[in-house]
């Protein structure tokens, strides 16, 4: 198969070349920013299985977010686990949850899923604020391991997120090319014939909300080492809510580069304009963008250069 | 004598304190053509959903050449045989009318693992009169063409029972004829159609056997003939 080991190899270039830049050790401030920047197109690309193949448009990134982060700080104020089994451990709880929302779709359709997805977001918030273990309202110290590789725990942490993104985006791409992605785009354009052309909806929604969950938790996961202080309301962070609805929108919903093309933009020029300007223009220019493709390019970018390609033609 | 291609059996849905289908008993037979009319709220599109599996019954069976499928969801029934179409047409909008045969191609007629083929659904097309469209998306076809895309959609099923569901509502005369001459050839390939229309004129001449419900009930059986002269049918649709 030509076309999976093509796949493969921009893939493992992508790892490469992020190994390669962390060896470089230039300004730490670069890979501090370069993670967050992999971390949303993980965020994104999680969102856009559920959101943009599905249709079914999730206020609960910070749940799951959060999920996967408290995870990894339970198990490391229990067991010092180590980082590979925080990963794994937060994404399996976060694609629990995940499964437990695909079930809410069997009632809940529309606005009314997002509504009750941001909804579980607070009432989960609420939860970990009340449970001291995990360090409760106050928040927690994580202490990282000692000796990372490449000199510094967040180059480290930094080739980590580019790994995780590259197999996030690698998972997208391939459930959007398979009858999986076929399936799920029925069902978004039309639940009820696509159930009657033989679709199983239910069980494509599952997979859906479990896979998305099961990232999202993934790109949680680190975050406590990253921070070194987790506490919820940063954990919980609307932001995450907001960009990851806003970056596939802006980079386009139907195809795995879309959310990918949102992330890197929106990621960047929120990293820019907090170190420029105030970390307070971060959401500002999320809103300002978020409008302007909604009325002006409802497609994201995607649907921009589809258009233009077409009429040129 | 062979059994019943599809059997309701006593079928009751509520919706909450109305009864929306009280004990309906029919036949289809194999190879039938068979219509179901009666006047609006009678019940007859609930009785395809109880059918087509988008409701549960909260009473009686149905069977499907002789196996009770009351309790199997509805994709499964699709991949049984048991196809329908929409009497408001649902396209599939983000993909072109060819996309929107390979759906039920590789999800219904021939299981995931083997995917559907151009060919075929080009050939689907073709038969329907849609050929020309195969790369347009859904939002640029009239009324009729959609309706095409929807008999089509159905095809690429592969049913064994085709319900059209109100097919040519608001369809001028010609059209309805353009339909009729689809759904009449359908049936000479061994797929048994159930016409519910409101357009007499089209059931009368399509129907071998007409069964009418009125509030739920089914208040008459019997060839076109015997129903146009039925004194308990004038009476639903007219009045005293």
């Amino acid at each position: 198969m030509p076309q999976a080991a093509r796949t493969l190899a921009v893939g493992l270039a992508v790892v490469a070349a992020g190994i390669l830049i962390a060896s470089l050790r230039v300004n730490p401030y670069l890979y501090f920013a370069g993670y967050v920047i992999f971390q949303y197109i993980v965020i994104a690309t999680a969102w856009n299985i559920l959101g943009g193949y599905a249709g079914y448009v999730n206020f609960g990134t910070p749940a799951f977010f959060a999920l996967g982060a408290y995870t990894a700080v339970f198990l490391i104020q229990s067991i010092r686990a180590p980082l590979p089994v925080l990963i794994l451990a937060g994404g399996l709880v976060s694609a629990l949850l995940g499964l437990g929302i695909g079930y809410l779709t069997l009632r809940l359709r529309g606005v009314f899923f997002s509504i009750a997805t941001l909804a579980l977001s607070i009432v989960l918030q609420t939860m970990i604020i009340n449970w001291e273990y995990v360090g409760g309202s106050r928040g927690l110290s994580v202490i990282r391991p000692s000796s990372p590789p490449f000199g510094s725990y967040v180059t480290f942490l930094f080739t980590v997120m580019v790994l995780l993104a590259v197999l996030a985006v690698t998972a997208a791409r391939f459930i959007e090319r398979s009858w999986i992605g076929r399936g799920l785009a029925a069902l978004r354009d039309n639940e009820e014939a696509a159930e009657c052309m033989g679709v199983p909806t239910l069980r494509l929604k599952l997979f859906a909300t479990t896979i998305s969950g099961f990232l999202l938790g993934v790109a949680g996961a680190p975050f406590p080492y990253y921070v070194t202080f987790v506490e919820p309301n940063s954990a919980f962070n609307l932001d995450y809510a907001v960009n990851a609805l806003a970056m596939p929108m802006i980079g386009g919903t139907t195809s795995w580069i879309g959310p990918v093309i949102g992330a890197v933009l929106l990621g960047s020029a929120q990293q820019l304009a907090t170190v420029t300007i105030s970390s307070e223009m971060n959401l500002f220019i999320v809103g300002v963008v978020l409008v302007a493709f909604v009325v002006l390019a409802p497609e994201g970018i995607l649907g921009l250069v589809r258009r233009l390609r077409g009429r040129s033609s | 004598m062979t059994a019943p291609l599809l059997e309701v059996d006593g079928v009751v849905k509520r919706f909450g304190g109305f009864t929306a289908l009280n004990r309906v008993t029919l036949h289809v037979k194999s190879g039938e053509r068979f219509g179901l009319i009666g006047p609006n709220g009678s019940g007859k599109t609930t009785l395809i959903n109880c059918i087509s599996g988008a409701l549960a019954p909260d009473g009686g069976r149905i069977l499907f050449e002789g196996v009770d499928i009351t309790a199997v969801a509805a994709h499964r029934r699709t991949r049984l045989g048991i196809v329908r179409t929409f009497q408001i047409p649902k396209p599939f909008s983000s993909m072109t009318v060819l996309e929107n045969l390979h759906i039920p191609l590789e999800y219904a007629a021939h299981g995931r693992l083997h995917g559907a083929t151009g060919s075929e659904a080009a050939a689907i097309l073709r038969v329907i009169g849609l050929e020309a469209k195969a790369h347009l998306k859904p939002g640029g076809l009239t009324q009729i063409e959609m309706r095409k895309l929807e008999l089509a959609r159905a095809l690429a099923a592969r049913p064994k029972l085709l319900i059209s569901d109100e097919a040519m509502a608001g369809l001028s005369s010609a059209e309805v004829d353009d339909i009729l001459t689809i759904l009449f050839r359908l049936n000479e390939q061994q797929i048994t159609v159930i016409m519910i229309e409101h357009i007499m004129r089209a059931v009368m001449r399509f129907s071998e056997r007409i069964v009418v419900l009125d509030a739920g009930e089914r208040i008459a059986e019997g060839t076109p003939e015997e129903i146009v002269g039925n004194q308990a049918v004038e009476k639903a649709y007219l009045g005293e």
